[in-house]
């Protein structure tokens, strides 16, 4: 297989920053959707390559940073109730909701464990017979698809004691709802690359159709991002707006049609509350009625208080790419990744854990 | 997370498969993918294959990043 340090070479990228140089006539803002992208371009330190008048703004592409507290307070006291064995994926688990975190109530005696699959939470499952198994089933379009696999497994092998907390979101509505905002300024979006490969380059026609914006479909290393740069560059420059896909070696412009129908057969889309955005319709995902036994808020009775958040955090704000985390007053003093306020530091992915962990001088 | 691992797959039985990363080899499930072939590369997250990552594309793809540093060289 090629080796990806094709895709890492420094004088090649060095070469890629000067065509973009000629090619960036005027200041243009472009966002790259994805926590991954956001890591990716400060561990390679493209913003320093770029020029002054290209600037990156992060979007909500984490699926843990736009989880709102309500979910994670939900969560929490989903994983108190007794012989419930509350899974999930590692980065939740000390997201702050209204009192406490997973991390907490699993120092407190609940039965909380990280896993990396939807099929770890099913082995476990298979393991404790006596217990409820729930999976925080949190993800976008990426991820999605491995959980309904997993439920139908389940299904299929007759294991009862499993069941789906779904919080997960899908990304085109949320990109809808960034672009319709007003004071949301984007020239061009640079789409994710992972949930691109399952849902494929055509789900984005609208973004140029009604948006008349760019948007390139990246990969995550460093050269990738910058084609993808360039990319939507050229096409400012040109006439009319599309879509591309950079990252062609991996994503097909009709996606991942089997899973997305398997994914389909389990899910259905609903309206979601993203955290600092709001209610977005058809944003998230859902159980399909067949499945309604597989839904732990069906299965178990929930009750959480209103939320409470911090009301300085400015993860909102952030989410949408109108500040950067050094504009909220809590980033690096009352908020680290040691002490997070809200989601956006907790996550490996999150801007702001990003911007403490490469950005600060 | 968007995460994705390059990986070698090494072995097909029905819906699991044997996959090498890095030279460690390890279970996936390829329930996702129509038809996955022992030494074909895939992109791995959270335990399943969720693409095949086609070579001629990569070529392709790096053909077109040449011809950008030639021009501006």
């Amino acid at each position: 297989m090629k080796s990806p340090d094709a895709f890492r070479d420094p004088a090649a990228a060095a070469a890629l920053a000067r065509a973009i140089e000629d090619l960036a006539d005027r200041p243009v803002t472009l966002m790259e959707v994805c926590g991954t992208h956001t890591v990716a371009i400060f561990k390679s330190g493209l913003r320093d390559l770029l020029p002054d008048r290209v600037s990156l703004v992060s979007g909500p592409g984490c699926p843990v940073c736009v989880t709102p507290v309500v979910d994670v307070d939900r969560a929490i006291a989903t994983a108190r109730i007794p012989g419930v064995l509350y899974a999930t994926f590692g980065d939740m688990m000390r997201v702050p909701g209204s009192t406490s975190s997973l991390q907490e109530v699993r120092a407190l005696g609940a039965d909380v464990r990280v896993v990396y699959s939807a099929l770890d939470a099913l082995a476990l499952a298979r393991a404790h017979p006596e217990r409820e198994v729930i999976l925080f089933a949190a993800g976008f379009e990426t991820t999605a698809p491995t959980v309904a696999a997993t439920l139908l497994q389940a299904e299929q092998e007759g294991v009862r004691n499993f069941s789906l907390h779904t919080v997960h979101k899908v990304i085109p509505p949320a990109l809808r709802a960034l672009l319709d905002a007003p004071e949301v300024k984007l020239d061009g979006l640079i789409c994710p690359g992972h949930v691109s490969a399952l849902i494929g380059s055509e789900v984005y026609a609208f973004i140029p159709a009604e948006f008349g914006r760019p948007a390139v479909i990246s990969g995550f290393e460093p050269i990738d991002i910058l084609l993808s740069v360039r990319l939507i560059l050229e096409q400012l420059a040109g006439a009319a707006p599309k879509v591309e896909i950079e990252y062609s070696r991996v994503v097909a412009p009709e996606g991942n049609r089997r899973a997305m129908g398997i994914l389909n057969t389990v899910f259905e889309p609903s309206d979601a509350e993203w955290r600092g955005i709001g209610t977005i319709p058809g944003s998230g995902l859902a159980l399909r009625e067949p499945f309604a036994h597989r839904d732990a808020l069906r299965r178990f009775e929930v009750e959480v208080q209103p939320e409470s958040r911090n009301g300085a955090c400015e993860c909102g704000e952030i989410l949408r790419g109108l500040k950067t985390p050094a504009d909220c007053r809590l980033f690096a003093k009352a908020c680290t990744p040691e002490s997070p306020v809200g989601a956006c530091m907790v996550s490996s992915e999150g801007s702001c854990a990003a911007y403490y962990t490469y950005a600060r001088s | 997370m968007c995460i994705g691992i390059p990986a070698k797959i090494v072995s097909v039985d029905g819906y699991t498969a044997v996959a090498e990363v890095g030279g460690v080899s390890r279970t996936i499930s390829v329930m996702l993918l129509d038809a996955v072939e022992p030494g074909q590369h895939v992109l791995l997250h959270a335990g399943y294959a969720i693409s095949a990552i086609d070579e001629a594309e990569a070529d392709e793809i790096l053909g077109y990043l040449e011809r950008i540093v030639d021009e501006v060289s």
